[in-house]
């Protein structure tokens, strides 16, 4: 492996994190791996939420239901989220001050809860509006499909706070490292499926 | 009090206990029912009893937790994967067997309550497929693979561990049905609305569901695994076109594991979403949508099909060309079928529904599609022939299964083209012409492979070799009980018997309903013969022992270290100059050499998660069927603990010193200078300890 190539796609450590480096050869890959497994199962729930677009068995539907300002909100914090994520691997990548990593994750974690927060919201109000996954075909599709991304990102927001855990106990070693490595991929990764989320349950649904 | 009954217990009843039924209403017919399950409920429990007095009675608890439960050594989770299937294979062997049983007198009525058939087909497909067939395939790639490859383990060996505790937790739960009854009676592929709770209400379905979710979380983990490890362990100089086609064959059924599993994990967590939660995937009203169901089930399911084949299909590989004395003939071809076959099991699945709606073109394509599978199949089966073609062909064991494969494989594949017609699939779906054929495939194919590359690296694992009588009384009644038992099933299909029947009307079918009886009964016998194999090669250990760790003249890697192999396989690792790195070593006289130097081996150390991840799961399961919330939430909680726990854990691996390795590497070595090499035709001999005398070196075959 020469120094320059790439050992897995997506930002690379780089060699001046040597044991890291190594280590993430076969972790990152793995985690792409799972990722494109994980893809599927996205996949299919939108494959099911446009075959139950038309279930609504009277119920309310898109129109009734979507609120695009909040939706629209919801994309810009988590694009926002991906992006200070973005200058948290940077910040890693070129070893800059621990305050540097620290701060950009944190804002990545408020801007995560923050999108959660306004989702629950969301819910609240479609539930407000008799917009419950009980009621029919369309809505079950649609909770199963955008809450399964929002468990993501809970998913997503518990391990950050799991590596802070780690990083306090061990200091930034290479287990933090390669876990903030793979981290980063599951959260741009949350990123595009929820642009494909609000391209195709919200806009989609409206048209 | 009774407040906090219900707390504890959910809706775990008395009637959940499998003779209850049988003792409220004593009719004759219920009372041979309860029998039969009782019977089979108190075989769990004893038999759980038994293993946990024997190990106490041996003390061998520290032995077991050590060795074997912590380990994340990928031999050990091997075998451990293959006990999970044979335990799960004798099970539904057994029921088989009392399906076959009850269809022989089933004209007119038979003992068998429609409900209890119901049950029994269910639970044979689903531990057929997901705690038989997965786990085996598994297993046998968890320990072959790493050595073809040159690895000392997998990439992941904790979520190795981790794969091998979701299944064992899968297949406890489907044991523990038994026990607390009853299980679903929607078949293995669990169809809505049937399995919808209006119409299957009780604990069976949510048995089903969640056994075969663990399955397929086992499995989609497996995948990743077993790709990375592929991707990225191989030895310096293993390019992927000098992997032994075993290799291949578990790199393309891993990629399949990825992609097809998901679809049923999706497809089982939305009938659990309809059935705990009131959603509305697939139910009949308020816009639910079953065909959406099937879609889901066959992207997996037609996927999984190849994910059983392809493994059996490597191991065939291997045998023919070992027991030919022969390099495989076409290996580019085979690589070529077999990443074919792989591509093109993602589009055939709508062949398993051609008569559920769909426009007449759209099943046309899909037809095509199925019968293109045909072709790679074929260069297969050829490059097997022309493999024995001018070869010293031996017929061992493994080889008698292979040739017995070939030819009924053959067949099952005719019949397989016939159906991919949609006009004749009109005449015949849901009849047991299908049951005879997806037998036909899957008995011949995978079961033969699987058995067969038992006894073929079993001497690898365990540095003995099987009993060679028992051995080939198992494997010729497997190929008689297979024959008789589903030959006699085409007639029945073309004679219009639907499958999944209880009973009949039509004395036509019984003189063919009898000879699939006596088939069941010879299949039952193989199985009776596989334990005696056991039993008798244990017995006689030392006399069948092959500790240089190549009794059948080997090609590939595996058959290089010893027999077993030292938990880190290789003292180094090799340097692969050629496929079949074995051969040419042993006829170039560079095979059993010293290395220049020994080096320090990192292996991954022992954890404790795997085994907690068992138990978590499984009460995480348990609690989730009969609704006691408190174990789920608790179970949960748990799990999470252990795996966040886990992250802190910073030594996850451990030195062997380069003293130890020398030293194991060098008695290992004077034992092959003291052994005598024995020739081809001595290999079933006892005189065989592992070391064969090369043709070149002038050896007479």
């Amino acid at each position: 492996m020469t120094p320059t190539t790439n050992r897995h796609p997506g930002i690379n450590l780089g060699d001046m994190h040597e044991e890291a480096s190594d280590a993430c050869e076969s972790l990152v890959f793995g985690f792409w791996v799972f990722m494109m497994s994980d893809l599927i199962i996205f996949a299919l729930l939108f494959a099911t939420y446009v075959v139950m677009l038309g279930g609504t068995a009277g119920g309310p539907g898109p129109h009734e239901l979507y609120e695009m300002k909040s939706a629209f909100l919801e994309t810009m914090l988590l694009l926002a989220s991906s992006f200070t994520f973005g200058m948290a691997s940077l910040a890693l990548k070129y070893d800059r001050t621990k305050g540097q990593l620290l701060g950009w994750l944190v804002i990545t974690l408020l801007l995560g809860l923050a999108f959660i927060g306004l989702e629950l919201r969301d819910f609240h109000l479609m539930a407000s509006k008799d917009g419950v996954p009980s009621r029919s075909g369309f809505l079950s599709a649609f909770y199963a499909l955008v809450s399964l991304h929002g468990l993501h990102v809970t998913g997503a927001c518990l391990w950050m706070l799991v590596l802070f855990g780690q990083m306090a106990v061990h200091g930034l070693d290479t287990g933090v490292k390669t876990g903030l490595l793979r981290l980063g991929i599951l959260w741009h990764f949350l990123d595009i499926v929820w642009i494909g989320i609000f391209s195709v349950v919200y806009l989609g649904g409206l048209v | 009090m009774s407040y906090f009954l219900d707390m504890l217990l959910g809706r775990l009843d008395w009637d959940a206990l499998p003779f209850w039924k049988m003792l409220q209403e004593p009719t004759t017919f219920n009372i041979i029912n309860g029998t039969i399950v009782t019977g089979a409920a108190s075989m769990v429990v004893l038999g759980g009893l038994a293993l946990v007095a024997l190990i106490t009675w041996f003390g061998k608890w520290r032995v077991l937790w050590s060795d074997w439960l912590t380990s994340v050594d990928h031999k050990k989770i091997g075998i451990m994967f293959i006990v999970v299937a044979f335990v799960m294979l004798a099970r539904a062997i057994i029921e088989a067997v009392f399906m076959r049983a009850q269809q022989s007198v089933g004209l007119g009525g038979g003992f068998l309550s429609a409900e209890h058939f119901g049950e029994f087909f269910s639970t044979h497909g689903t531990i057929m497929i997901f705690f038989m067939a997965m786990p085996f395939l598994t297993g046998v790639i968890n320990y072959i693979m790493p050595l073809q490859i040159g690895a000392r383990d997998l990439s992941f060996p904790v979520m190795n561990s981790i794969s091998l505790a979701l299944t064992a937790a899968g297949a406890v739960l489907v044991m523990v049905s038994l026990v607390l009854t009853p299980f679903s009676t929607g078949g293995w592929s669990g169809y809505p609305p049937f399995t919808e709770s209006p119409y299957s209400p009780g604990a069976g379905v949510d048995y089903w569901i969640w056994a075969v979710t663990l399955s397929t979380l086992s499995s989609t983990m497996t995948g990743i695994n077993f790709a990375v490890t592929i991707y990225k362990k191989r030895a310096p100089g293993m390019h992927l076109m000098r992997m032994p086609l075993f290799c291949w064959t578990a790199l393309t059924t891993a990629i399949l594991m990825i992609f097809g599993m998901p679809p049923l994990t999706v497809a089982t967590a939305l009938l659990a979403l309809d059935r705990y939660l009131d959603f509305h995937f697939f139910t009949t009203d308020l816009g639910g949508n079953m065909m959406n169901y099937v879609n889901l089930f066959w992207a997996f399911g037609h996927p999984e099909v190849y994910i059983l084949i392809l493994p059996a299909f490597g191991v065939f590989s291997e045998i023919f060309s070992t027991f030919s004395g022969k390099r495989i003939y076409g290996y580019k071809t085979l690589v070529i079928a077999t990443i074919s076959i792989a591509a093109l099991s993602f589009t055939v699945w709508l062949h398993h529904f051609f008569t559920m709606g769909q426009d007449a073109s759209i099943n046309a394509v899909f037809g095509i599609a199925t019968m293109l599978i045909g072709i790679p199949t074929g260069v297969k089966i050829y490059d097997w022939m022309l493999t024995m073609y001018r070869g010293r062909v031996r017929l061992t064991i493994p080889m008698v299964y292979a040739i017995g494969f070939i030819m009924l494989f053959v067949i099952g594949g005719l019949t397989g083209i016939i159906l991919a017609n949609p006009s004749i699939d009109y005449q015949v779906h849901n009849t047991l012409f299908l049951v005879a054929h997806f037998h036909n495939m899957l008995v011949p194919g995978m079961l033969f492979g699987m058995l067969a590359g038992y006894n073929y690296w079993f001497p690898k694992a365990f540095g003995y070799r099987l009993n060679e009588r028992w051995g080939y009384r198992a494997a010729y009644s497997w190929i008689i009980g297979f024959i008789l038992a589903f030959f006699p099933l085409y007639a029945l299909g073309l004679l219009g018997m639907p499958r999944r029947t209880v009973a009949f009307l039509e004395p036509a079918y019984l003189p063919w309903t009898i000879v699939a009886g006596i088939g069941a009964l010879v299949v039952l016998f193989a199985l009776f013969s596989l334990i005696m194999q056991l039993g008798v090669s244990i017995r006689r250990r030392v006399t069948y022992a092959v500790p240089i760790g190549d009794p059948w003249d080997g090609f590939s890697l595996e058959w290089s270290t010893s027999s077993p192999p030292p938990e880190y396989n290789f003292p180094v690792i090799p340097q692969i100059a050629s496929r079949d790195p074995f051969r040419s070593e042993k006829d170039s006289g560079q095979a059993y050499q010293r290395p220049e130097e020994y080096g320090n081996i990192e292996m991954p150390a022992n954890s404790a998660l795997g085994p907690v991840l068992a138990v978590v799961s499984f009460l995480m399961t348990f609690g989730l069927v009969w609704y006691m919330w408190w174990l789920v939430i608790g179970s949960g909680l748990m799990g999470l603990a252990a795996l966040v726990g886990r992250s802190f854990v910073r030594r996850t691996t451990r030195i062997i010193s380069a003293d130890e390795v020398r030293r194991t590497h060098e008695s290992w070595l004077d034992q092959v200078a003291r052994a005598k090499a024995i020739t081809r035709a001595d290999e079933r001999d006892t005189t065989n300890q592992g070391l064969a005398a090369s043709p070149v070196e002038g050896a007479v075959q």
